[in-house]
């Protein structure tokens, strides 16, 4: 546990906690994807329900989302730290300082971009999670609820934000990840980044394509 | 040429400080920006009034003395050379440069434009070099080394310790001036009987010091008078992961 | 009172390993009551502070930067030579020795060289262990490259940037020992006076250069490892700070001045640009081996260079040296670029410049090669000069580089004061009138790590040291006349700034005390060099205070020495009279204006004692003799 709690304090130690959970994180992603998918499908959204209908009933499903709550517990709190410790060794007072010059707007605003999505995440939950699991009635029909919510303009809108600022924190928080595993080397740039933009490009893409398909009303 | 300059003025550590405005007036565009500063520091002095202070030494890049926050930028806007290689031509005539100290937690305000850098020498005494006595030495071609690594280890070693990448960095952290010690050492086999020691020790100092966490965001490595790769930074990722995980 | 320079009995190639025998040894256990102050971190003092750190000596070590890796030692670019033998063409420890002791023109002191010569392979042994990434061939052993003054190939290097490496290397020893505490590190600390008790070396004076403090320290041997005094001339390739202070003031307290005249004067220089020009750049020597110098047939000739006919240029090194061509010595090739210029064949806008010109080799071996080899410096000369040199050739000029003399030490690196050392270009070293490329860095380390440890245990088992404390008399006077020094400066309220009147001691030193001298030159230099000073404490502008961060003090205060320094300097210059290495008397030259040497006369080492303020120096002659290398006159034709 000391030796724990020493890497824990040290500064690389916290950047691969939250490297870590990071990828966990959205590989769990990938998962939600495919089965999210399944809307897309021309009958109705009755794949869709029956998909919605068997997860809960999966038990490893169930021990899975609680070990994923804990992780993004763990990620969030890991960050904030990093952030306030950062924060005070800092000690920035420039006049002029032209950081966008320097770095990528994406890779210092990763509280900002996390702290959104986080709330993104609570709304999302409260409207699809919640509902499946504590207000489905006799014929409950998880699509309807869905093509309710994001043919709803405000809520369409909000969901593709969040995707366009969920693909911003990927941007950099991917490579990053790797980069703070030490992988990040002249042979493995390319493929971090090539894969990198499936996370940061493609997933958020094809999240945003269901917001998108409902204000269209298809 | 002529420019309007806003300086940091600072008296010592303890006082507050304030921007100051100068005008260089008749700066030739082959000047160095040390040397612009020469010149309104004569002018300064002839009305006895105290000069402007900051670090400088070698005038040619390689003693890591000078470093000043040019117009937003460490050692100004030009890549990969230092403040006192930096020349006038790439300014506008008639334009405004602002210039500032170095601005980290770890590096405190000595005098106007000098900050006090002696926290990096605490990370080096904390593990940067290869514990071999004088004398102690076996002969030196006993130990071949592949060409790549060597002069992979040389782009490591060039770094002149100016601190500009903890200037630059949002987090004012000393990730790439420790790595490029730590990856040097690491990429060497004389380096490797203390490889974990050495890499637990060193961040333990700079945590200590008061810098910043890495967050990647490898600004250190655009303002790098030396062109110091962030890769070093992967690299001692991997020393720290390997000496508490392996 | 007569030089000893005690050098050891017996044949030279025995003399040190005998000497390292019969000199007493310091008690393991003994060796923390001893303490040292090293001041200076250069190559010389960072490894001097090491080495004995590691021997147990409780070791006091001081530089003017806020770190010891800042010290100017880290500017070296080529290399560093040992006579391993690794490209198997020859070398030797012989081989290295004579080329050293011919190279410096026969004024050096052969048992000195031979040592160094021996040591110089350990030194490389040492450096790898360090983890100096030096140069390697893709077998993974060693490379070396060929250097001006020697037909062998034995200069390790580490890119262009050498110094630096060799000095991190030492930096990382001193490092891990002020870690363990046997070092105790002051920064931002500069010596003002050396402090002498009944007739002993014990301590020094420093100035914190943060707050003003004047702090005593006292000890029982001090080193001076604090380079050399090229900056008398103002313009030079030395860093800013580097000064002469610490050793004018040992200088005045007893220890006598070596060779102060020997100036070395690099060749590849980029020229000056404007008068606000704080100082001159050195472009590695190396450009020779490919770069052709020359200069319009025609004086004044202001033509673009590419519109400059190939039968309108003199080639004027090939032309005079056919068998060496552009690869002559440093001295050489210096002195013909002056000549030159003075006969108004100079090029650029002030006509203090030559064409060294790469367009043939362009044109053979294309760009990519040049680029590949010599980039950098390319890079580094458009940075200064805005200047393609890929497409128009490049400009240079010479510059101060490096002074061969300094305080005169013995065998032992001891100087003429009981417990003062001095070592690395602050002594008056080994490299006699003439300093071979490629050789400083060598003698740097070789004193540090190798010499200075085993020869100041001797002292130290012999001597006896009373309690001394900070009260003494000594510190207090020493510390009172510094501040009065410092109260007069500041109330001087002239005119004019230490930089200007130091500008105007430089051109002096440089039109009479440069590259080529003469009887005439040196004598109206002694006229206005105190001139020179009188207007100095008349009509300086100092401003601010003394009690704390004052870069306009600390000028003031290295130029009061310099300003004696090159009275010294133009004092020996005009006294020896004759050309050897780096100093050229026009008066002695042969017809074709090659140097000429009066070893009936002159074949000794100069050292100066300090008779007082006012008063005029004696010379006290080291006599040289050569039994190993016979001199003969130097050839490069």
């Amino acid at each position: 546990m000391y030796a724990f709690i020493q890497f824990y304090n040290s500064s690389v130690g916290k950047k691969l906690l939250v490297g870590l959970t990071g990828l966990l994180l959205i590989s769990y992603l990938v998962i939600h994807l495919f089965g999210n998918l399944l809307i897309f499908r021309n009958d109705a959204g009755r794949a869709f329900d029956e998909y919605a209908e068997i997860l809960p009933q999966v038990v490893v499903i169930r021990v899975i989302e609680v070990g994923l709550f804990l992780i993004f517990l763990f990620h969030i709190i890991t960050a904030a730290y990093t952030w306030l410790v950062n924060k005070q060794a800092a000690g920035k007072q420039y006049k002029v300082w032209k950081k966008g010059q320097t770095s990528k707007l994406s890779s210092r605003t990763m509280l900002l971009s996390g702290s959104i999505v986080f709330i993104f995440l609570v709304i999302h939950m409260q409207q699809f999670w919640y509902t499946s699991r504590y207000e489905a009635g006799e014929h409950f029909s998880m699509y309807e609820v869905v093509r309710a919510t994001l043919s709803e303009p405000v809520y369409g809108i909000f969901y593709l934000i969040a995707m366009f600022l969920l693909g911003f924190h990927l941007r950099h928080g991917f490579q990053s990840a790797f980069q703070t595993f030490g992988l990040r080397d002249k042979k493995f740039t390319p493929i971090i980044e090539l894969v990198g933009a499936i996370f940061w490009l493609l997933i958020p893409l094809a999240f945003a394509s269901m917001p998108f398909y409902f204000l269209l009303n298809f | 040429m002529n420019f309007i300059l806003k300086i940091w003025r600072q008296k010592d550590r303890n006082s507050k400080g304030k921007f100051e405005e100068y005008k260089a007036i008749d700066i030739s565009p082959d000047m160095s920006f040390l040397e612009m500063l020469d010149a309104i520091n004569r002018d300064l002095a002839k009305q006895d009034a105290e000069v402007i202070a900051f670090d400088h030494d070698c005038r040619e890049g390689i003693c890591g003395s000078c470093g000043l926050f040019i117009n937003g930028r460490a050692h100004g806007p030009q890549h990969g050379v230092t403040t006192c290689e930096l020349r006038m031509r790439h300014f506008k005539d008639g334009g405004t440069i602002v210039v500032e100290p170095w601005r980290a937690k770890a590096f405190p305000v000595i005098k106007d434009l000098v900050v006090d850098r002696r926290a990096f020498e605490r990370i080096i005494q904390a593990g940067g070099y290869i514990s071999v006595d004088t004398g102690a030495a076996p002969e030196a071609s006993s130990i071949p080394i592949s060409k790549a690594n060597a002069e992979e280890a040389m782009d490591a070693a060039a770094c002149i310790g100016c601190g500009a990448c903890v200037a630059v960095c949002k987090n004012s952290s000393a990730m790439l001036f420790m790595s490029a010690k730590i990856s040097q050492l690491a990429l060497l086999p004389q380096g490797h009987p203390e490889r974990k020691i050495r890499v637990h020790r060193m961040v333990e100092q700079m945590d200590k010091d008061g810098f910043g966490h890495c967050s990647n965001t490898y600004a250190c490595e655009m303002d790098c008078p030396k062109k110091i790769s962030v890769t070093h930074i992967a690299r001692m990722n991997r020393e720290f992961i390997r000496a508490k995980i392996f | 009172m007569v030089l000893n320079s005690k050098i050891p009995e017996g044949p030279i190639q025995q003399k040190w390993d005998n000497h390292r025998f019969n000199m007493k040894l310091v008690n393991a256990a003994n060796k923390r009551k001893y303490t040292i102050i090293v001041v200076g971190t250069g190559l010389a003092g960072a490894s001097a502070a090491a080495s004995l750190a590691e021997l147990g000596y409780n070791v006091i070590s001081l530089c003017y930067h806020e770190s010891p890796r800042r010290a100017h030692s880290i500017a070296a670019q080529g290399g560093i030579n040992a006579p391993k033998n690794y490209k198997n063409d020859g070398d030797s420890i012989w081989r290295l020795f004579y080329d050293t002791v011919k190279g410096g023109d026969y004024r050096a002191r052969e048992a000195n060289v031979y040592r160094l010569a021996q040591v110089s392979g350990n030194i490389i042994d040492q450096c790898v262990a360090q983890g100096v990434p030096f140069g390697r061939e893709y077998g993974g052993l060693l490379d070396n490259r060929s250097f001006g003054g020697a037909q062998v190939s034995r200069t390790f290097y580490a890119r262009g940037q050498t110094g630096q490496q060799l000095l991190l290397g030492a930096y990382s020893a001193l490092s891990r020992q002020i870690n363990t505490g046997r070092v105790t590190f002051y920064g931002r600390r500069e010596m003002l006076d050396l402090i002498v008790i009944d007739g002993q070396a014990r301590g020094i004076i420093a100035r914190n250069l943060e707050t003003g403090t004047l702090e005593p320290y006292v000890a029982d041997a001090v080193i001076l490892a604090t380079g050399g005094y090229g900056n008398v001339f103002y313009l030079a390739t030395l860093a800013k700070y580097s000064n002469g202070t610490a050793i004018w003031k040992a200088h005045k307290k007893g220890a006598f001045f070596g060779n102060p005249c020997f100036t070395q004067i690099h060749p590849t220089c980029i020229p000056l640009s404007s008068d606000y020009q704080s100082k001159l750049t050195l472009m590695s020597e190396s450009l020779r081996n490919d770069g052709r110098i020359w200069v319009p047939k025609k004086a004044g000739d202001k033509r673009n260079p590419k519109d400059i006919p190939e039968n309108e240029r003199d080639y004027y090194l090939e032309r005079l040296y056919p068998s060496f061509g552009n690869l002559v010595p440093r001295d050489v090739a210096s002195r013909r670029a002056k000549e030159m210029c003075d006969k108004g064949f100079g090029v650029g806008t002030t006509g203090l410049a030559v064409y060294l010109d790469f367009a043939d080799t362009i044109k053979r071996n294309g760009k990519a090669w040049v680029e590949e080899k010599y980039g950098n410096l390319f890079d580094m000369y458009h940075e200064i000069t805005d200047e393609n040199a890929y497409e128009t050739p490049m400009r240079i000029y010479p510059a101060v580089h490096y002074t061969m003399g300094g305080l005169w030490v013995d065998y032992n690196l001891m100087t003429t004061i009981p417990g003062l050392y001095v070592i690395g270009e602050a002594n008056f070293s080994d490299h006699g009138a003439n300093r071979l490329g490629a050789s400083a860095l060598m003698q740097g380390l070789a004193d540090g790590y190798f010499i200075i440890p085993y020869t100041i245990g001797d002292y130290l088992a012999s001597s006896k040291f009373p309690l001394i404390k900070t009260d003494n008399p000594a510190f207090i006077e020493s510390e009172k006349n510094s501040q009065d020094t410092f109260k007069q400066l500041l109330a001087i309220k002239g005119k004019q700034t230490v930089d200007e009147i130091h500008k105007r001691l430089g051109k002096i030193m440089y039109d009479y005390c440069g590259m080529a001298r003469n009887e005439a030159g040196l004598k109206k230099a002694l006229q206005h060099i105190p001139q020179i000073r009188e207007e100095f404490y008349k009509d300086v502008i100092v401003p601010g205070t003394a009690d704390n961060f004052n870069p306009e003090l600390e000028k003031a205060y290295r130029f009061v020495d310099y300003v004696e320094i090159a009275e010294l300097m133009v004092t020996d210059a005009l006294h020896r009279e004759e050309s050897c290495g780096g100093h050229l008397r026009e008066e002695y030259q042969t017809e074709d204006g090659e140097a000429k040497r009066d070893d009936e006369k002159f074949s000794y080492a100069a050292a100066w004692e300090y008779k007082g303020n006012g008063q005029k120096w004696e010379m006290h002659k080291e006599q040289l003799t050569f039994e190993y290398v016979k001199p003969s006159t130097r050839s490069y034709k």
